[in-house]
């Protein structure tokens, strides 16, 4: 059978704010989500994801800003009059209601033909692989089931834009890994912009078109995962995207877009810079642990240091170097063979960084 | 039989004796409070009525005859007790619409309660529960005085200019409704409360976000998941309303009889305990058809599901 076209919607958020008494939750958001588009609000508990979500689907109201729809104001719409459905956090299934009854609730509430929902629902099972599971009831199904149907619940009235709340977070990791391909897959079937909100970085960097990592209710940067990973637009954001080394560094010159810092062991490297801003004086530079490669003759790297814990990690070994002012730094090694480590705690080891990898941030004001 | 296998049987004799000795307590309060009386009046039902009261030892089926039918003291032909099935149709009709409103003006007291803080909730409870510290025959009398003639309604009321005579409201069996859900609208709240408490708001939400109206959502997600309480809260209410006696004779000013009422006149000035007793019995029977009208509904679906 030949789906149904899916229609996909673009989302404008302009200065969103949301108070809660004194208490600033979200803080003059602004941000343009885009048709087809798999958008990700990312940020530490607290952050106000959940808060901006809501009040896209229309439970919260704004305290200040517009939301749009398509170009369309609807900030003043009652949830069950905006074409946008979501996946709640706890899946939020009607516990009195079999399989079927969930997924073809909204499809009824919209007062379509008994014919057309039935067609809906078996479309929507096949969607997520539950065929034949329609009579089943909710309760009887494990958490990855019940997650299948709050998608295919979300999914059937067509909305235009689907949001989705933490869904996969009450998931085992391998059954998160799983979903995670499946929620890829249904997106790019059905075309549907999907906000989902996240706080697991990696998932979001997995997932994602573009992300826009929040923090104190206020959007720090908006980009795509590489840029968000590899072009941090302040320390926040580099330090909660993946593992950070921050060293402090003193702005030696700047040319061609290029500025050249002086690291705290005298060695001047290449480091690039957000747009906007003129680094000067003391400056923060980002290298992350896998633009590092530890070296045998300490003089023959940027920076020194004395070999800490060694952390195995399958995949990859850690090392915690003290460098020689004392501040800590780790050093990402692939395992590509299977031989012991060559260093040990206590040497005294050289970091060698790679080219073109350090990367200025501002704080945060 | 193998040592294991007797070790098990004593074991499992042994439960079963302490288990009776557990329940014996609850089992012997039963007896004296529950069973008990209930067979005493049973037997009462089926003996002679005393001169003055109180029964003769003797078998008798005419405390059942006179339930139903009734025997015309001059020409001793027998026909229905129409006044007796007036009064349980009265009583039915006033103990339904008793229901009925507890339900309707509880529910969304029940729902606002159940939607506040989790903080101020304990209050709006105890609010609720504030008439309980008083006896319901006082606070029946209460109402007797707010709407007699020269209440405070009407005194009101004139005194605005809005009436030139007081309407009428004590002894009618309007007060007499007024008076019942009052009185059994706390019952109804409570219960009604405790499965608003335990219902997840997000799937109200939910219902929202899928196109539900307002109406749409209290329909099917709120009223089915909160069921048990809906069921609950009705028995509490139908079952004292059924046997209400008070409030009949002091708002209703007892022109209406209910069944209350009268099985009251059999053991006063009736002097007629055996008919008395056979009218106890049928009351005890009518509710207890009506509880397990109300229990099946209960087991279905959208009750056991929530639970
Ligand atoms: N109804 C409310 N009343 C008062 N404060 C609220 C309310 N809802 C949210 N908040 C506060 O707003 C802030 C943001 O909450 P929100 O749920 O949006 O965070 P989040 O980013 O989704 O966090 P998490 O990852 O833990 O879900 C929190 O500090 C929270 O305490
Ligand atoms: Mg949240």
């Amino acid at each position: 059978m030949m789906a149904a076209a899916y229609e996909s919607g673009a989302i404008s958020l302009e200065g969103v704010m949301k108070r809660f008494g004194d208490f600033q939750a979200v803080d003059n958001v602004t941000l343009d989500i885009k048709l087809n588009e798999f958008f990700t609000l990312l940020g530490p508990s607290g952050c106000g994801k959940t808060t901006l979500l809501r009040m896209i689907a229309g439970f919260e109201m704004p305290s200040g800003g517009r939301i749009l729809l398509d170009g369309k104001e609807i900030s003043d719409l009652l949830p069950n009059q905006r074409p946008v459905n979501t996946v709640f956090q706890n899946y939020a299934l009607f516990p009195h209601m079999s399989v079927a009854g969930n997924i073809g609730f909204g499809l009824k509430m919209l007062g379509r033909p008994k014919g057309e929902i039935r067609a809906a629902v078996a479309e929507m099972l096949r969607l997520v692989q539950l065929e034949g599971r329609g009579d089943s009831a909710v309760t009887q199904l494990s958490g990855g089931q019940q997650q299948r149907v709050a998608l295919a619940r979300a999914l059937a009235p067509r909305p235009k834009v689907l949001l989705l709340d933490e869904p996969l977070s009450a998931l085992d990791l391998k059954l998160r890994k799983s979903m995670q391909i499946e929620l890829k897959r249904l997106q790019a079937e059905t075309g549907i912009t999907f906000v989902f909100v996240t706080h697991d970085q990696e998932e979001a960097l997995s997932m994602s078109d573009r992300i826009a990592v929040m923090s104190h209710g206020k959007v720090r940067q908006v980009g795509s995962p590489a840029d968000i990973y590899h072009r941090p637009a302040d320390r926040f954001v580099a330090d909660f995207i993946g593992e950070t080394n921050f060293i402090e560094a003193d702005a030696v010159s700047i040319a061609g877009g290029v500025a050249r810092v002086r690291l705290p062991s005298g060695v001047e490297i290449p480091a690039t810079f957000p747009a906007g801003v003129t680094p000067s004086g003391k400056v923060t530079v980002v290298i992350r642990p896998e633009h590092a490669q530890m070296v045998a003759q300490a003089g023959d790297g940027a920076l020194r240091g004395i070999v800490g814990d060694i952390i195995y990690l399958g995949t990859d070994t850690h090392f915690h170097v003290r460098l020689d002012d004392g501040s800590p730094f780790i050093v990402r090694r692939q395992n590509a063979t299977n031989g012991p480590s060559e260093f040990s705690p206590g040497e005294s080891v050289g970091i060698r960084i790679s080219d073109n990898v350090a990367q200025i941030v501002m704080n945060q004001p | 039989m193998t040592d294991v296998a007797k070790a098990g049987e004593t074991r499992r004799r042994n439960d079963i004796r302490d288990r009776w000795l557990l329940s014996a307590p609850a089992l012997t309060l039963i007896a004296i409070a529950g069973t008990g009386p209930l067979l005493i009046v049973l037997i009462y039902s089926f003996l002679a009525p005393g001169s003055y009261g109180d029964v003769k030892w003797e078998f008798s089926p005419n405390g059942w005859f006179n339930v139903f039918l009734s025997r015309d003291i001059f020409d001793n032909t027998v026909s229905l007790a129409d006044a007796h099935y007036t009064i349980f149709w009265r009583t039915l009709r006033l103990a339904l619409a008793t229901t009925v409103l507890c339900l309707l003006l509880g529910f969304p007291l029940a729902y606002f309660i159940a939607s506040r803080p989790p903080g101020s909730r304990s209050i709006w409870l105890f609010l609720i529960t504030i008439p309980f510290w008083t006896n319901m025959l006082i606070r029946t009398f209460a109402i007797a005085e707010v709407i007699r003639n020269e209440g405070i309604i009407n005194s009101l009321l004139m005194r605005l200019g809005l009436l030139v005579a007081p309407v009428q409201m004590l002894f009618t069996d309007f007060a007499t409704l007024v008076g019942m859900t009052y009185v059994h609208l706390p019952l109804m709240v409570l219960p009604l409360y405790a499965s608003l408490e335990k219902l997840d708001f997000r799937l109200v939400e939910a219902g929202y976000d899928l196109y539900a109206s307002r109406f749409g959502v209290l329909l099917r997600i709120i009223v089915p998941l909160t069921r048990p309480g809906i069921i609950a809260g009705s028995i509490l209410v139908f079952v004292p309303a059924l046997s209400s006696y008070v409030i009949p004779l002091v708002l209703g000013g007892g022109k209406n009889l209910m069944i209350g009422n009268l099985i009251e006149l059999q053991f006063g000035q009736g002097r007629n305990w055996p008919l008395g007793a056979a009218l106890s019995v049928t009351l005890v029977l009518v509710v207890m058809i009506a509880v397990i009208f109300y229990m099946r509904n209960a087991g279905e679906p959208g009750g056991r599901a929530h639970g």
